[in-house]
């Protein structure tokens, strides 16, 4: 990892100050950390897991609508990412954001609910999958539009730098997006006006059934921010210490250097594009692969952990009963919370008492007394 | 005879125009191998090759535009959105290229490419998979709109827009790709720009399209046992419109509902009752009233329900539409049906200026091209 994409020229990198831990290795020895630390990962990268298991299930019983994108094998992407980022600074997303949601400090009951279509979940119920949104926890959303949520990065970054904010945005994608035309009209802004924000594109290889080498004329997808002189660095995305240590680099870098940073993060997409993707244009080959024991960050990471004797087998046990615990207490929340009244269906299209009254029509059977 | 899905009837033509047309191509995101999301391009890779049946990046602008500059050259490329709202980033390609390209160039350049667009509500698809954009298009002169209602119209329509020297929006209603119909492929139904009477009655006239088509027949099934004998026109070309054909039915029956899934605030429906107004008024008992979608943005699957027209709406549509003055006996008469000229929407007649290949002379699915 840690290949680097430096911009010719036009880099004014200098060596970031204030950075956590140097980075001789490809994989952070773990002697150098604090076990909470990484027991903490451990948990909410299996919490994810679950999570993203239990989800599969309720779609597949059609306790949740609407599409649904799972985080199943992208767990130590998703924490790594989120463990760079402090409370404070803000995180857009794609559709495939339930493991973000929960990393970044959301109740696993608020995105079970959300999904669920609940008027407990973030959105009240309205958002779903794909539209998780939590000012507190300061994600600006999932999008389900490709590329939409780039932009609305870009700008919120703007808005911090006019506010002379020391927060980061940090932005998340798929491979995918960075064929679409907002990824260059966000980078190409972002670049020319020194915002801090750090564009992720998750590698897995795919966008729906369509590979990275045909569709991506670079498909090393971290030198993308070349033409508009991005830095872009490359990690392990099933290496969940990697990732934070990448991320939390330019992260910081973004916020001591007011400019943007790119990171690309191989990560294995276990299933279909979405639950109910048979992906029949992968081959067995990759299918296997994609599931195979050595892509699995959890397996990666717990073997690790259990070498170095900071993963016993009674802190094993009581992760994995919490997290069991945990999300089955989200699901019978979500379970037992209301679907949306009929009566809330006009009360957000606009913040104010709209004139015309009559697109209530209030004639039809839905208004009837 | 057999049976046969929207979606395989609109494989089927995609097939046959393949093997038709060697200009014809046909791509889009996941079309390839994976056949597309709704599987309408399945096995197409495979058949043709993939030179002529391609996946390109996630990139609708770069799809829309890309098929200007083919048909620009002799191409005649048909792209898919992979859904209604997955079409707003090549917006502008359709608006500002696809739409004015013939008229700007004055006829020296002809699109003949078809632009599809799965549409429309009904599958639990929430917010960007479920809108119905007609309005959009249909808005825009220069562009041609269509949406087929069923199996036989969605192959036969599909083969009209890829041989139509105009572009086309091809307006596919994803609820409906699964709807069945004993069919033999290929079958040619009417002239895409005709709107047709699907179920003739006296009373009222039902206007539908797309989606809704399905919807109004079952209305008319249900009115009919309230004793209300309901027609039922299906619109299926949204630009142009066929005034005569409506008007005609309206001014029989007095009466005119429209129906459709989009939100009714500057919807087609506001189009389609203009129209009826000014050209059947003094032939209309009640006004014309429309059925649509809330003026909100698309709902969770929970709530699709109350959004979407349906036959009940409908039902209760009917119900406003004045009929006590029926028992009025100072009612006046209403005016005899000749009485006022037809307006005349003869896409044959209005040829003037068209291309050499109009659609007049494509009497067989072969390419009416040398
Ligand atoms: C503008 C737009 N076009 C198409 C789609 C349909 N679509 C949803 S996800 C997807 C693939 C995206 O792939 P990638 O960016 O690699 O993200 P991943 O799903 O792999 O996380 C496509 C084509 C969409 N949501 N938005």
């Amino acid at each position: 990892m840690a290949d680097t994409a430096k911009p010719k020229g036009g880099g004014t990198a200098k060596s970031a100050g204030g950075r956590r831990r140097n980075r001789k290795n490809d994989t952070p020895n773990l002697a150098d950390e604090q076990p909470k630390d990484l027991l903490d990962y451990y948990r909410q990268m299996l919490l994810v897991r679950r999570f993203e298991e239990r989800t599969g299930q309720a779609y597949t019983q059609a306790r949740i609508g609407g599409y649904c994108h799972l985080n199943l094998g992208e767990e130590a992407t998703v924490v790594g990412l989120m463990s760079a980022l402090n409370e404070r600074d803000y995180l857009f997303t794609n559709y495939r954001e339930h493991g973000y949601a929960i990393a970044k400090g959301i109740s696993p009951r608020g995105v079970m609910a959300e999904l669920y279509g609940r008027t407990t979940g973030v959105s009240k119920g309205w958002g779903g999958s794909m539209h998780m949104f939590d000012t507190e926890a300061r994600l600006l959303g999932g999008y389900g539009i490709v590329g939409g949520q780039l932009p609305l990065a870009t700008g919120a970054a703007l808005a911090v730098s006019y506010r002379g904010g020391d927060e980061i945005v940090m932005c998340q994608m798929g491979d995918g997006t960075t064929n679409i035309g907002a990824w260059h009209e966000s980078l190409n802004i972002a670049s020319l006006w020194n915002l801090p924000v750090v564009y992720v594109v998750v590698n897995n290889f795919t966008g729906m059934g369509t590979t990275v080498e045909m569709s991506s004329a670079e498909p090393d997808l971290y030198k993308r921010g070349s033409a508009f002189r991005i830095e872009g660095q490359r990690v392990d995305g099933r290496d969940v210490l990697a990732v934070r240590d990448a991320a939390t680099d330019l992260v910081e870098r973004a916020r001591s250097e007011q400019r943007p940073f790119l990171l690309e993060a191989f990560s294995h997409r276990m299933k279909g594009h979405s639950v109910v993707d048979p992906a029949k244009y992968r081959t067995q080959e990759q299918a296997d692969e994609a599931r195979a024991q050595e892509n699995d960050p959890i397996a990666l990471f717990e073997e690790r952990l259990e070498k170095a004797g900071v993963l016993t087998e009674e802190a094993k046990k009581e992760i994995t009963d919490s997290v069991r615990e945990e999300v089955a207490d989200a699901a019978d929340f979500a379970e037992n919370s209301p679907h949306p009244d009929v009566s809330t269906l006009f009360d957000y299209t606009y913040a104010t008492p709209v004139a015309n009254e009559s697109r209530r029509m209030p004639a039809d059977p839905v208004f009837a007394e | 005879m057999t049976e046969t899905t929207m979606a395989q009837a609109l494989n089927r033509a995609l097939r046959d125009a393949l093997a038709a047309d060697p200009d014809v191509l046909v791509y889009g995101e996941d079309v390839g191998p994976l056949g597309g999301v709704f599987r309408v391009t399945d096995g197409l890779a495979a058949e043709f090759g993939a030179e002529r049946c391609f996946d390109s990046p996630l990139a609708e602008a770069g799809i829309v535009g890309t098929a200007v500059g083919m048909a620009m050259h002799g191409g005649r490329p048909v792209v898919e959105m992979q859904f209604d709202s997955f079409a707003y980033p090549a917006f502008e390609q359709l608006v500002s290229h696809v739409a004015k390209m013939r008229n700007r160039t004055q006829g020296a350049v002809e699109l003949p490419m078809v632009v599809r667009i799965p549409y429309g509500g009904g599958i639990g698809g929430v917010e960007h998979h479920s809108d119905s954009s007609e309005a959009y298009y249909a808005h825009t002169p220069g562009l041609r709109v269509v949406t087929p209602g069923n199996p036989a119209d969605g192959y036969s329509m599909l083969r009209e827009a890829i041989d139509c020297p105009d572009p086309v929006v091809f307006l596919e209603p994803k609820r409906r790709y699964w709807d069945r119909a004993d069919l033999e492929l290929p079958v040619r139904t009417e002239s895409m720009d005709r709107a047709v009477v699907r179920s003739s009655g006296t009373d009222v006239t039902l206007i539908a399209y797309g989606p809704m088509v399905a919807t109004a027949l079952e209305t008319a099934e249900a009115a009919r046992e309230e004793g209300i004998d309901v027609e039922v026109v299906d619109l299926r070309s949204l630009s142009p419109f066929d005034d005569a054909t409506v008007a005609e039915s309206v001014r029989r029956t007095g009466r005119a509902v429209v129906v459709h899934e989009a939100p009714m605030f500057g919807g087609y429906g506001a189009e389609v009752a203009a129209r009826v107004t000014e050209q059947c008024f003094h032939y209309l008992e009640a006004p014309v009233l429309r059925v649509g979608g809330l003026d909100i943005p698309y709902p969770p699957p929970k709530l699709e329900e109350y959004y979407l027209p349906s036959v009940d709406r409908i039902l209760d549509a009917m119900d406003r539409l004045q009929w006590e003055a029926d028992w009025f006996p100072e009612a006046p008469p209403r005016p005899r049906a000749d009485a006022v000229p037809l307006p005349c929407n003869d896409s044959a007649g209005a040829s003037a200026g068209g291309s050499d290949r109009s659609r007049s002379e494509v009497s067989a699915w072969a390419p009416s091209r040398p």
